[in-house]
């Protein structure tokens, strides 16, 4: 049988390269893409411990739709910004968007 | 049990039998058993959709008062496996630019998509590939496959065109997803599972296109959109498009795509017949034997097929505005109502005796169709007078 | 299981270094597909068969199909340019080291650490008891009724940020 560790560790390992993504891309979609990564990582966190400490209470599964609610909210949000971003300065990479005006 | 009653398992246990005589260990002889089932049900379907391609074509043939392929064979049977031959033969031109393993990619996911949707496809009470207890939403994730298999076709092939149609056919596969999902639910409600297996077994008693017409129609009219079948082809029109997110493609790989649309087609006239009428159930000839049943659910499939096949030869086809705008304002707000009546009237009769259900089921599904019809046409009312407001002038001078 | 385990974590883990390696923004949106995959088979394997398939349509089939379209609206020309991390890319390879070091020594300390998993009760039908549990009063109806509010108000959100003006109304 699988020991717990192994899915908290693989989700750990999840979660650290979403961080790597989200700190060191230039491109805004790049850094979202980063994010969801995160997301997916917290949520096999979840299911885990629903299946190893307590099946029956479904608690575990609820807050994972929850998760999921607020990922898909806030991509559309975020790539909506993002692409209204590049409507106005025609560029997306993070590093270039640093001036409030012009 | 013997063969005729369960011819699965008592295959899958002789090959097993034999498999671990030879000396093979359990685990392997259950795995290497599974997967020859893949294999034979995968080979099944895609001999199945070597002859709807026949059946293509003589039905538009029919359709426009004309013979179809008569040549080639008796009736033209052989004429598929020519059309094969040729496709294989074809040269197949990679243009330059484009990304190599997703251009190769895309067709394979696009059958893919649809040759996983036969797992959950109950043809018998005995006979199904695995009796997921979500199969619906399975139904819904295998055409999320699909759109996935058109973005990746229409931008890997380097071709503004091929992007452009692969765009509107995800903007439109998308869209539809949702009146297609609300309709879903209300089998859902009216049998209490979303196993295909539960579904079917609920018809038993009055097949559910009687309790519910509309949701067999917008769920009709939303797998049309699904399959990028006309009236809703925009993406695929010659005239339009050129050839769509399948420009770029030659050879087999064409034969992928078109194959494997064809399937669908074939696939989602089997969901109408299984959903919404009856399944395998056809009066009791179900009860001799799983093999009968089997049959009876591919001639419904059929049925359905010819339906869609109908609707393709019959209408023209729609712009994608009209499209979106048909979905948003009227598909969806019209599945929703039908969604809440149908689960209002399931949980206030569900003691009362099933012809007062099935009744006023139906009855109010009449009623919201009345309602629906007549705020249509007051809208075309109210519209036709503006026009006629503008012209009015002009037929005034005219001599009566 | 074991196995099948193994091969699965590889390859979230494969395609989750190649979406934040990849140049062409593209491919790192479909080796996102991938990784979502994996953790849909994953769900799989822990029993929550709805979890994976609501995994794949709403992850897959929506959310991955809105990054490869923000994707293709945002970019200067069809080819793309400059390098793909920041300069300062090591400190944050460093600090996501120090991450997953951190989370894995914290979690080890933990007594239930390598617990095995009980089998569930027979007949247990996971689907229905989520289901109780999103909507009957004293689970958890409530957080279900807050979240779809939030959902309309991204979606409306979402429509008024990225609406323009030019060509939003040249139909009727």
């Amino acid at each position: 049988m699988i020991p717990l560790s192994w899915y908290l560790i693989l989700s750990a390992a999840l979660f650290s390269i979403g961080l790597f993504g989200v700190l060191a891309r230039r491109n805004a979609v790049a850094i979202l893409l980063g994010v969801e990564l995160m997301l997916n990582a917290v949520n096999i966190n979840l299911v885990a411990f629903w299946r190893y400490l307590d099946p029956v209470q479904m608690t575990g599964q609820v807050f994972t739709i929850i998760v999921f609610a607020v990922a898909a909210a806030e991509v559309a949000v975020g790539l909506a910004l993002v692409i209204s971003v590049y409507r106005n300065r025609k560029t997306v990479v993070a590093d270039e968007l640093d001036m409030m005006k012009w | 049990m013997n063969f005729w009653t369960n011819p699965i398992q008592m295959t899958a246990d002789w090959l097993m039998g034999t498999l671990t005589g030879w000396g093979m260990t359990e685990v392997l002889a259950s795995i290497l058993t599974q997967l020859i089932g893949i294999v034979i049900l995968i080979s099944i379907m895609l001999v199945i959709d070597i002859l709807l391609v026949w059946i293509e074509r003589k039905v538009v043939a029919r359709f426009q008062d004309r013979l179809g392929p008569n040549r080639v064979g008796p009736f033209g049977l052989i004429q598929p496996f020519a059309d094969i031959i040729k496709l294989f033969i074809k040269e197949n031109i990679t243009p330059v630019g484009v990304d190599k393993v997703v251009y190769n990619l895309a067709p394979i996911l696009s059958v893919f998509s649809v040759l996983i949707l036969w797992a959950i496809i109950p043809l018998a009470p005995a006979i199904i590939g695995v009796d997921l207890n979500v199969g619906l939403l399975y139904l819904v994730a295998a055409g999320a496959i699909g759109t996935l298999s058109i973005i990746m076709a229409g931008w890997s092939s380097n071709n503004k065109f091929a992007l452009l149609g692969a765009f509107r056919q995800v903007a439109a596969m998308v869209s539809y997803e949702i009146p297609m999902v609300i309709t879903l639910l209300i089998p859902t409600v009216l049998a209490g599972t979303m196993g295909m297996l539960g579904i079917s077994e609920a018809q038993g008693g009055m097949w559910y296109v009687f309790l519910s017409p509309l949701a067999a129609l917008i769920f009709l009219i939303s797998a049309v959109a699904e399959l990028g079948r006309a009236p809703f082809d925009l993406s695929e029109g010659e005239s339009e498009v050129v050839a769509g997110f399948h420009i770029e493609y030659s050879g087999m790989k064409f034969g992928w795509f078109y194959a494997g649309e064809l399937l669908h087609a074939f696939t989602f006239g089997g969901f109408w017949g299984i959903l919404f009428f009856g399944g395998y159930h056809f009066f009791g000839l179900e009860n001799l034997g799983p093999l009968v049943a089997a049959a009876i659910v591919l001639f419904k499939a059929l049925l359905g097929y010819w339906v869609i096949m109908w609707i393709k030869y019959t209408l023209m086809r729609i712009r994608i505005d009209h499209m979106l705008a048909f979905n948003w304002k009227f598909l969806v707000p019209l599945s929703l109502v039908v969604l809440i009546v149908t689960a209002l009237l399931n949980t206030l009769l569900r003691d009362a005796p099933v012809w007062i259900m099935g009744l006023s089921m139906f009855l109010s599904n009449a009623l919201i169709a009345w309602i629906t019809v007549e705020i249509l046409r007051g809208r075309s009312r109210t519209e036709r007078e503006k026009a006629e407001g503008l012209a009015q002038p002009v037929a005034e001078t005219v001599n009566h | 299981m074991t196995i099948l385990f193994l091969i699965t974590a590889v390859v979230i883990l494969a395609s989750a270094v190649m979406v934040v390696s990849s140049r062409n923004l593209v491919h790192a949106a479909l080796w996102l597909v991938s990784a979502l995959f994996g953790v849909a088979v994953l769900y799989a394997m822990l029993n929550a068969g709805f979890m994976a398939v609501v995994q794949v349509v709403i992850y897959i089939g929506a959310i991955a199909i809105l990054f490869i379209f923000a994707v293709m609206l945002t970019r200067r020309e069809m080819r793309d340019t400059g390098p793909g991390l920041n300069p300062n890319w090591w400190v944050s390879a460093v600090v996501s080291l120090l991450t997953f070091g951190g989370l894995a020594y914290l979690l080890s300390n933990w007594s239930g650490f390598s617990q095995t998993s009980a089998d569930l009760p027979s007949g247990f039908d996971a689907v229905g008891a989520l289901g109780d549990a999103l909507i009957s009063p004293d689970a958890y109806v409530l957080p279900f009724e807050v979240a779809s509010i939030l959902l309309v108000a991204a979606l409306v959100g979402a429509v008024y940020i990225a609406f323009n003006p030019q060509n939003g109304d040249n139909h009727e």
